[in-house]
């Protein structure tokens, strides 16, 4: 008998773990790869919480979040292979050109 | 049953006609443009004599309200029009000139740019004069007032390019402003005592009040403060100085602006007030004073003028003086019988003085002038008739008029008998001056051999040539009013009826208790045939005629002087000048009273102005404040664009402390 | 019991994987602790009672993406992550602010929630039920994210392929 409340927090920690990996890294795919630890803190949240409201469409909805999320990687990850091949290099510093 | 008269078509006519030229003007023929002036023009002198035909059936005075126009709990100002004897003379020397005038400009201005201009202004200062003499109440003729000073200011700037005629259309409007300030302070002391601004009611409230001999009260300052007024609008001591300057615009301008009718509006102004003034004895001291001063200071710097325009402005601040004196002594119909043959005169000096330059291609210079007569006899004549009407010589017109005022000034005291008599002699001296230096001896210009512009009127056929007759016209009308305008004023010391001065009798009524205690005089109603201002004594015979011929034999030895300096012997003006040195250059520079007004006034002005209100608050607060608002707004944004880095991790940081501070915020609301 | 002590230690694990995804300096390091992370979170999701999601998080994010993330780093031969200057407003911001806000959440999850205990298994997510849901309840967003993964694989062939090979193919 875990209290939900437990799994709130450990899908907190891993959101912030995320959040900080993004601010922290300079590689982009690290980035990325932190980008999709928050959104498997997020994930863990929904079935939390579809857990405790007894709503099963807590679960279909992380469905859905990870259909995006594997659109999402494959799109940025095509994207970042562009880059790298104009920029040579995966360095985000070194890749700020849109800048007023 | 009073009939309506419809006195609004007077001056409203000629305002119909400043519309049209104004608006439309640009695109008409020269024929179109004068016909429609003059069509105006002389519509509304049509429509004046004929109220003049029909004015002996009328009850006095007349009056026709067109509409209410300001009703403010007591007080009441309409758009009324009043007609009495003075105004009716005011009325037909303004129309009459007027028509005749400009009928003259088309002559004159007829080469000039600027045609449909300048009958849109005439007209319309017509208008704005009209509606100064037929104004019943003071409002509305403060608004004529105005008007004619806009209309003098845009004719004295009739050539705007040039620097000194633009110069001097400014400093007439702005001189004529100071005047215009004591004018209103007077109207604001009407409103508050008297409740009202209308002629016939002031009359009213003010009939009852006793003169003020202790020489200071209410009706004392509304006096004073309607001199001031006087002063500015007819450029007596010391708001003389635009007059002078004011010769800048086209002669037929200076001729009825500054000669014939706007100056004389500070006269008609004074001798409508006449209640007010004759219960403020000080006032009446001070008019009195004033126009002495001012006939004699113009006099004398008239002496020394070489300009011929100048000399007959000066000449006329100085008649102008004349007839202030006349109201001073309380003589008010001698004031207006003065004003009517100076406007014949002076009109008549000034339109031949304009034929004279056109004669000599733009050249206003008298000493390059001389031996005229022959070649303009026209000119000549005519100018000839006003010179001696000018210099008081009977049986011309001015010898009438000045003679009458020269007579109650002695009553009064002989002091301004004796200025007034030297003043005259003045007169007749720099008069003549002018007549000899202009038409006789050898001519001294240069006119005939080459053909350049010399001034703005100078035109390319070279030679001197007498002028079109649609300009010695007028000039010739003139002269004959000049002649015979004086002998309706034929006083009872020479066997005359003075007619004039009967016919003005009833405006100037006075009910004033304790005034009617002349020198040997009966009070109650004055009795006919003498003025019913002041009763003149019954011994006023003899002394009368004796003083007649003191003044005329004045006048003969200014001519006398003027024959001696200019004709006979030419060097002796030179040796006199060098003589007198330093007191005659003072002279010649008018005694240096613009340029004392300059420093004390003007300099400080526009010093001030430039300190303070253009760097202090136009450029250091005003332009300051948007400068800086703008620079500051730069940068701001400049300081806030260092956010948009390029840098992703950045974006992410700001990011995420918005976040956290939503965060924070929905918890803090949450948890409340 | 179990059920806490399994939480625990997953959780536990869960943490490890993600802590070291920030710490490594190698990607492939971080990619492979991102797959330790995956994997026990699809323990934790059975742990509730989500045995299809659990499934699915295995074979796609586990099986698929991380697959995905590891073939990309090896193709772009991505190194140690060298040290460059940073932002400073990323570190003085950024990460400060994120502690406070999941602190915060934190706080007010422990204080305001409902403490309600769910035992294992709380809500079984059988595929049958999940697919009734998934083709009744939510049939448009179904099709619309199926749409969405064409344009996805549509968008990542055109931007990774190579501009050579394109043109030859044009003029083939």
């Amino acid at each position: 008998m875990v209290p939900i409340s437990y799994y709130l927090i450990l899908s907190g920690i891993l959101f912030a773990c995320g959040v900080t990996g993004f601010l922290i890294k300079r590689n982009i795919i690290s980035i990325f790869m932190s980008i999709e630890l928050m959104l498997n803190g997020v994930n863990l949240s929904f079935v939390a919480f579809a857990a405790q409201w007894h709503a099963l469409s807590g679960q279909v909805f992380v469905f859905f979040v990870m259909v995006v999320a594997a659109a999402e990687a494959a799109v940025g990850l095509a994207i970042i292979i562009s880059v790298y091949r104009t920029r040579e290099t995966l360095n985000v510093d070194q890749v700020d050109l849109l800048k007023l | 049953m009073t009939p309506d008269l419809h006195l609004w078509l007077i001056p409203v006519l000629p305002l119909v006609g400043a519309v049209i030229n104004g608006l439309f003007g640009k695109k008409f023929s020269q024929q179109t443009i004068a016909g429609l002036a003059l069509l105006f023009s002389g519509a509304a002198f049509a429509v004046v004599l004929s109220v003049a035909f029909r004015f002996s059936a009328l009850a006095t005075p007349h009056t026709e309200t067109l509409a209410t126009w300001i009703r403010a709990g007591s007080f009441q100002a309409d758009f009324a029009f009043y007609l009495d004897h003075l105004s009716l003379v005011m009325l037909l020397v303004v129309t009459g000139v007027g028509f005749l005038i400009h009928i003259y400009s088309v002559g004159y201005m007829g080469e000039e740019g600027g045609f449909y201009r300048f009958f849109a202004y005439l007209n319309l200062f017509m208008f704005f004069m009209l509606t100064l003499v037929l104004a019943s109440n003071y409002l509305l003729m403060f608004i004529g007032w105005e008007g004619v000073g806009l209309a003098s200011y845009l004719l004295i700037g009739f050539w705007f390019t040039k620097d000194t005629a633009a110069a001097a259309g400014k400093k007439a409007f702005i001189v004529n402003r100071i005047g215009d300030f004591g004018f209103l302070i007077a109207l604001f002391l009407l409103i508050k005592h008297f409740g009202s601004l209308n002629f016939e009611q002031v009359a009213q409230r003010v009939s009852p009040l006793n003169p003020e001999t202790g020489g200071a009260g209410l009706l004392t300052a509304i006096g004073l403060l309607l001199m001031v007024g006087a002063a500015g609008k007819s450029a007596q001591i010391p708001l003389y100085v635009w007059l002078p300057d004011a010769m800048e615009g086209p002669t037929p301008v200076s001729a009825l602006i500054h000669a014939a009718t706007m100056v004389t509006a500070g006269v008609y102004m004074v001798s409508r007030s006449h209640l007010i003034f004759e219960r403020a004895p000080t006032a009446l001291t001070v008019v009195a004073i004033v126009g002495t001063l001012t006939a004699l200071f113009a006099a004398t710097i008239g002496v020394t003028q070489t300009d011929i325009k100048k000399v007959l402005a000066y000449s006329t601040v100085s008649q102008l003086g004349y007839m202030f004196i006349a109201c001073g002594v309380g003589a008010f119909s001698a004031a207006i019988f003065h004003l009517m043959t100076h406007a014949f005169f002076k009109g008549l000096l000034f339109l031949a003085a304009g034929s004279v330059i056109h004669a000599v291609s733009g050249e206003q210079d008298m000493r390059q002038m001389g031996g005229l007569r022959t070649k303009i006899p026209w000119t000549f004549w005519t100018m000839t008739v006003g010179t001696f009407a000018i210099a008081g010589i009977p049986p011309f017109a001015g010898f009438f008029s000045k003679d009458e005022i020269l007579w109650r000034a002695y009553q009064a005291s002989w002091v301004y008998w004796a200025i007034g008599l030297f003043t005259a002699l003045l007169t007749s001296f720099y008069m003549f001056r002018l007549w000899f230096l202009t038409f006789f001896g050898v001519y001294r210009g240069a006119a005939e051999a080459s053909d350049e512009d010399a001034a703005p009127h100078g035109h390319g056929h070279g030679g001197i040539h007498e002028s079109p007759m649609v300009m010695v016209i007028p000039l010739v009308v003139l002269a004959v009013l000049s002649v015979t305008g004086g002998w309706i004023g034929v006083p009872a010391s020479l066997g005359g009826s003075n007619r004039f001065g009967k016919f003005l009798g009833p405006t100037f009524e006075s009910t004033t208790p304790g005034l009617k205690a002349g020198p040997g005089a009966a009070s109650q109603v004055a009795p006919p045939g003498k003025e019913s201002e002041q009763p003149e004594p019954q011994t006023g015979g003899a002394s009368e005629v004796a003083l007649t011929g003191i003044s005329v034999s004045a006048a003969l030895i200014g001519f006398g002087l003027a024959w001696l300096l200019y004709y006979r012997n030419p060097r002796l003006p030179q040796q006199i000048a060098s003589r007198l040195g330093g007191f005659y250059r003072a002279v010649v520079n008018k005694y240096y009273v613009d340029e004392l007004y300059a420093a004390l006034f003007v300099k400080p002005l526009i010093a001030g102005s430039a300190l303070i209100l253009w760097h202090g608050i136009d450029q250091d607060v005003i332009d300051a404040t948007l400068d800086n608002s703008a620079h500051g707004a730069n940068e701001v944004s400049d300081s806030i664009r260092h956010m948009q880095s390029g840098n992703l991790r950045s974006y992410a940081g700001w990011v995420a402390a918005g976040a956290a501070l939503v965060i924070v915020y929905m918890v803090w609301v949450g948890t409340r | 019991m179990l059920h806490l002590i399994l939480f625990l230690v997953f959780g536990a694990v869960c943490v490890a994987g993600a802590v070291n995804l920030l710490v490594q300096r190698h990607p492939i390091n971080g990619a492979l602790s991102l797959v330790v992370v995956m994997g026990s979170l699809a323990v934790e999701y059975l742990l509730l009672g989500a045995e299809f999601v659990a499934a699915v998080q295995v074979i796609v994010y586990a099986g698929a993406i991380m697959v995905l993330f590891v073939f990309v780093i090896m193709l772009l031969n991505a190194g140690e992550e060298e040290r460059t200057r940073g932002s400073k407003v990323a570190m003085l911001f950024g990460v400060p602010g994120m502690l406070v806000g999941s602190i915060l959440i934190g706080w007010v999850l422990i204080e305001r929630g409902s403490g309600a205990a769910v035992p294992a298994g709380a809500l079984p997510g059988a595929p049958k039920v999940i697919g009734w849901l998934l083709f009744h309840d939510f049939l448009l967003p179904f099709e619309v994210t199926s749409i969405l993964v064409l344009i996805a694989i549509m968008g990542a062939v055109v931007l990774a392929s190579h501009p050579d090979t394109d043109q030859g193919r044009k003029e083939g």
